[in-house]
């Protein structure tokens, strides 16, 4: 039996910054880090109307895209299926289900498609 | 690097970024030209090169950007100078300069013109008045997209490959549309009379008012706007705008003004090299007037060009003056077309009007499909071309056989698929040199030496185009030797099934941990394994499928338990067992569906959709449901979709058993029953069989003495009728029979395998299925009657247990930071006094291809 002490006595903050493939300027709070269940993302409302995916993976590692999918112009990728390839995080599309490397919002199934990559962290 | 290279950068200036430009720019880069030369490139347009033959998508969703055609980054890493919106005015041959509209001058050493051509407006009075349009460019289409929106009818001038286009998207944005052709059929350049009267009738059948044998006399204007169209036939049109498609021209002004040789009837002239009469200048693309004298309105013959200049330009500016390469000269190209116009395939290839000496013809036609076929023989028996419309299918087999006598006789290659003797003919029939994809002129040769489609697309760019080379693509691949279930797994689903049932694995991580293939241990796994596992252990542990890990790996629809639909709204559909259902239920979903403003349809499965709920109101109608005694009708999971029932011996004259009755019990006892793929049913109350069981996974038919059970039967995309696999059951044995009979199948096979291709690959067939579940050959019965026991007893509904638990409840947000505000990209529009999603959804242009595992 093995006892597991990662029940966060203070929960985190989840952050993502509004500068799309870029490095970070400012942060705008997101939602407690808990709300994410590993290997599932969430829909975030940025300020100016943008929607962000956020997901979180099995080992906790946290990843932000465009929550639009460029083949159907639906905001949807927050609600697709989270796997890996190769090593690579992705996010498969819920609807015709093309998959985003969440790294670098790179479609893996067409190269000349990609999304916005946003800084994200947990403070 | 030699001294006199230091002396002087070679300066390439590139005149027009468009499809066939932009290649060029890319063609140079492979080539390392971008390091050792300054490169210019001179854009007319307000934004980079973008995909010109998707044009059209854009009426479905797809963005400027999503249209481009330039990777991100890539003029900065390449060192690249685009001046976007500034096009060049005139060329300086003597002192080889440019000059731009901004007045910059450019000095080149190699000018390569690309400026692709403009639409022909016929010289007709009034063209110009306001709703007057053409058909090129994305700001072409923004501009007919807002003059639509007060406009009620549209016309298309010109019924070619583009007109045809242009017509789909003003049918697109809801006008009535009428295109007006002068030859007198559709696409007269690629098809053939035949060909022609197909497509025109098919297209008549879509609402479309097509005049051919007819010109465009002038344009009616009032107010300076258009209101109609005078015809050559003395018949007028009323419209409220007009789009000309009556063909393109080569932008060739900017060559003529410099002196620089081109046709009697426009382009540019080049030689095979692509270089005009000035060896310093190029012309590539549309404006060109290639050296076997045509003209190519077509991107791939661009394409070649692209390469041929951007190697005899790689080839001056090496250092050495060595020739790298042999330039392959671009001397005429294949103008085989496939297109998917209206959503009728289209294609024609080689020599498709059969103006070779002597050749002969085989046609099949069938008006009442509106196919036709058309295939151009040698004397010698010799391939030449073709025509094919309504029915494209062969076009990826015969366009490479274009040029050989097909190993079959011609006759057999146009008719129909089940008409007369099969044919024998795959596509390992064609030799190796047999280009399979004309848009990146990729071979079978080359296709053999990838793996799977996915490394063919990158290695080879083949499929990656209009796509319609995929399905042979597919073909000549070989069957995958790894029979695992994906790139986690080397395991078949009931191999997973097997280990999580006897190792008592619960969890996804688990087993991939403990059974996943090396790399992918302690991974995310993948879209594949994770549904198929959660379906696994739902099938085993019954409990709800949402909580904890199980939540992460349900596809969209479980996760949300509904089904999403286009527009990232969700339907709705309550169990309505058995098809039964009183007044008061049936006034509370139209109360529900009334005060959340939903669409609602009578759905194929005897029950009620509702669509176009936002996420977040799914548990507030929900509730209402629930409340009112309904529950999940499950039509987002792989588990049991309805049992449809015949009204029965309690009504109608002839039944002899209770069919509703039956059909309720079934339902009942295994909705919710998570399995491989989705489980239908069907119950009739006498062999008229009116509720079709002979097409469900399970299908029951009342006889005088009990039930006769049917199994493994399909609708869908290929039907199957369903075997007897008992007869004259009392209600007690017909249970328990199903009950083995869907554990068995859930126990054994594959991911997304429906009952009927599992019954068909299933060793031994029938006959063994019979063994196992009647003889209980395997001694299994009883551990799969238990097993079904087990979901019987555990079965709760996913809503109620949703709506109890505000945890489970939280998901249901459109923004986690803005809970209560619902997503504005979900709009609606009226239809037929109800709603739609409000995208503009067109039926034609290429088709938006659903990858593999996208079904539900
Ligand atoms: C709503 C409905 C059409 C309608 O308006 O009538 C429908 C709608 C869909 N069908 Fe169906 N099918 C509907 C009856 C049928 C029927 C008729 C029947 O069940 O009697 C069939 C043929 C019978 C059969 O399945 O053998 C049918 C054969 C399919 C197939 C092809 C299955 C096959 O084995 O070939 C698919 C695709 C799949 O499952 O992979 C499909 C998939 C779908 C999906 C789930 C497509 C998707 O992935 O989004 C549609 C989602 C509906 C939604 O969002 O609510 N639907 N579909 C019908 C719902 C019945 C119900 O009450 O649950
Ligand atoms: C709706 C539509 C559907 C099509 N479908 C297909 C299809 O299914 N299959 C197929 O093979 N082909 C199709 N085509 C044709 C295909 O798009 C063209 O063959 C291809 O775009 C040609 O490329 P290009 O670079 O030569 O010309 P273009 O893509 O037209 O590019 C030329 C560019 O040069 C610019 N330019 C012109 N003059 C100057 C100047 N003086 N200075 C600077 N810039 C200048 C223009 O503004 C333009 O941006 C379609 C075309 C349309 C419009
Ligand atoms: S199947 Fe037989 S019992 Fe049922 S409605 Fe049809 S005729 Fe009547
Ligand atoms: S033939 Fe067009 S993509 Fe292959």
């Amino acid at each position: 039996m093995t006892t597991t002490l990662s029940s966060p006595a203070t929960t985190k903050t989840l952050e993502i910054s509004p500068a799309a493939d870029s490095a970070p300027d400012s942060w705008v709070p997101v939602c407690e880090e808990s709300r994410l269940t590993p290997g599932r993302g969430v829909a975030a409302l940025l300020p100016d109307g943008r929607q962000v995916a956020v997901f979180r993976d099995r080992t906790g590692r946290l990843y932000a895209i465009d929550n639009r999918d460029p083949f159907t112009g639906a905001q949807v990728l927050s609600r697709g299926l989270v796997g890996s390839a190769d090593g690579r995080p992705f996010v498969a599309s819920p609807l015709l289900k093309q998959r985003f490397d969440l790294e670098t919002g790179r479609c893996l199934d067409d190269d000349e498609v990609a999304v916005a990559v946003y800084p994200v962290r947990s403070k | 690097m030699s001294a006199d290279m230091t002396a002087h950068t070679p300066t390439i200036v590139l005149v027009g970024h468009g499809m066939v430009g932009q290649r060029f720019l890319e063609s140079l880069a492979d080539r390392g030209v971008t390091e050792r030369a300054r490169i210019v490139v001179l854009c007319e347009e307000p934004r980079p090169a973008y995909d010109r033959v998707q044009l059209t998508s854009y009426f479905s969703g797809r963005t400027p950007d999503d249209l481009s055609m330039v990777e991100a980054g890539f003029m900065e890493k390449h060192g690249i100078e685009l001046y976007v919106g500034d096009p060049a005015e005139s060329v300086d041959r003597e002192a080889r300069t440019v000059t731009a509209r901004s007045g910059q001058v450019f000095s080149y050493d190699s000018l390569v013109l690309a400026t692709g051509s403009y639409p022909f407006v016929p010289p007709v009075p009034g063209k110009d008045a306001r709703g007057c349009f053409v058909y090129r460019t994305i700001e072409d289409l923004l501009a007919i997209e807002e003059y639509a929106k007060t406009a009620t009818t549209g016309a298309v001038v010109g019924g070619g490959l583009l007109g045809l286009e242009a017509a789909g998207a003003l049918k697109g944005l809801g006008l009535d549309t009428h295109v007006v052709e002068f030859a007198p059929r559709l696409m007269p350049v690629q098809v053939d009379e035949g060909g022609g009267a197909a497509l025109l009738r098919t297209i008549e059948r879509m609402g479309l008012t097509v005049h051919t044998g007819t010109g465009t006399q002038e344009v009616v204007t009032a107010d300076g706007a258009v209101t109609g169209m005078k015809l050559s036939d003395g018949s007028e049109v009323a419209t409220d705008m007009v789009v000309f498609s009556a063909g393109v021209r080569p932008r060739d002004q900017l060559a003529r003004d410099c002196g620089l040789t081109v046709g009697e009837r426009g382009g540019i002239a080049v030689d095979e090299l692509c270089r005009t009469s000035d060896p310093a200048v190029f012309a590539i693309g549309e404006c060109a007037l290639a050296s076997d004298g045509r003209v190519y309105g077509l991107v791939a013959p661009g394409y070649e060009m692209a390469q041929t200049a951007a190697a005899t330009i790689a080839d001056a500016t090496e250092e050495t003056g060595e020739t790298g390469e042999t330039v392959k000269g671009f001397t005429g190209a294949d103008m085989s077309t496939k297109l998917k116009l209206l959503g009728v395939d289209v294609a024609s290839f080689g020599d498709a009007h059969g103006t070779a000496e002597g050749c002969l013809d085989v046609v099949y036609s069938d008006s009442r499909s509106g196919v036709y076929k058309k295939l151009v023989i040698s004397g010698e028996g010799v391939l030449l071309g073709g025509v094919l419309v309504g029915d494209a299918e062969q076009y990826g087999l015969l366009r490479p056989l274009t040029g050989t006598v097909p190993p079959v006789s011609p006759e057999q290659l146009v008719l129909p698929a089940g008409a007369g003797a099969p044919v024998a003919l795959g596509p390992s029939a064609l030799p190796d040199d047999a280009v399979i994809c004309s848009c990146h002129n990729v071979t079978k040769h080359a296709i053999g030496q990838c793996e799977s489609l996915a490394e063919v697309k990158k290695c080879t760019k083949a499929g990656t185009g209009c796509g319609s080379c995929v399905k042979v693509i597919e073909k000549l691949l070989p069957a995958p030797k790894d029979k695992g279930l994906c790139g986690c797994f080397s395991y078949t689903r009931s191999e997973l099934y097997e280990i999580a049932r006897t190792l008592r694995i619960t969890s996804f991580a688990a087993l991939l941990d403990s059974h996943g293939r090396d790399g992918a241990k302690g991974g995310e796994g993948c879209e594949v394994c994770k549904p198929t596992v959660g379906s696994i252990l739902a099938s085993l542990n019954n409990g709800y499928i949402l909580d904890g890990e199980q939540a992460s790996l349900q596809d969209t629809n479980d996760h949300f338990l509904a089904n999403m639909q286009r527009n990232g709204s969700y339907s709705v559909v309550p169990r309505i067992p058995g098809g039964e259902i009183t007044p008061d239920k049936l006034i509370v979903i139209g109360e529900v569906a009334r005060d959340f403003g939903l669409y609602t349809k009578i759905t194929g499965g005897q029950r009620i959709d509702l669509f176009g709920a936002r996420v977040d109101q799914l548990p507030a109608i929900w509730t209402r449901l629930v409340d009112a005694g309904f529950e999940s009708g499950h039509a987002y999971g792989k588990s049991l979709r309805t049992v449809k029932s015949c009204v029965g011996q309690t009504w109608c004259r002839y039944g002899v058993q209770d069919s509703v009755k039956m059909a309720i019990q079934l339902e009942l006892r295994y909705r919710g029953l998570r399995a491989p793929h989705k489980l239908k049913s069907a119950v009739s109350g006498c062999a008229r069989e009116c509720a079709e069981a002979q097409s469900k996974d399970f299908g029951i038919i009342a006889t005088a003495n009990g039930w006769n059970l049917y199994v493994g039967g399909n609708g869908g995309a290929t039907p199957r009728h369903a075997d007897l696999l008992a007869q004259d059951l009392s209600d007690a044995e017909l249970v328990r029979l199903i009950d083995r009979f869907l554990m068995f199948y859930i126990r054994t096979a594959d991911r997304l395998e429906r009952t009927s291709t599992w019954l068909e690959r299933l060793e031994g067939g029938l006959d063994h299925l019979k063994d196992v579940v009647v003889h209980d050959s395997l001694g299994l019965c009883g551990e799969l009657e238990a097993l079904m026991a087990a979901h019987v007893d555990d079965y709760q509904d996913e809503w109620a247990q949703t709506l109890d638990d505000p945890e489970r409840l939280r998901r249901f947000v459109s923004f986690v930071n803005a809970p209560d505000a619902p997503d504005p990209s979900v709009r609606f529009v009226p239809e037929r006094d109800q709603i739609k999603p409000d995208l503009t959804i067109l039926t034609l242009g290429r088709t938006n291809s659903t990858l593999e595992g996208a079904s539900r």
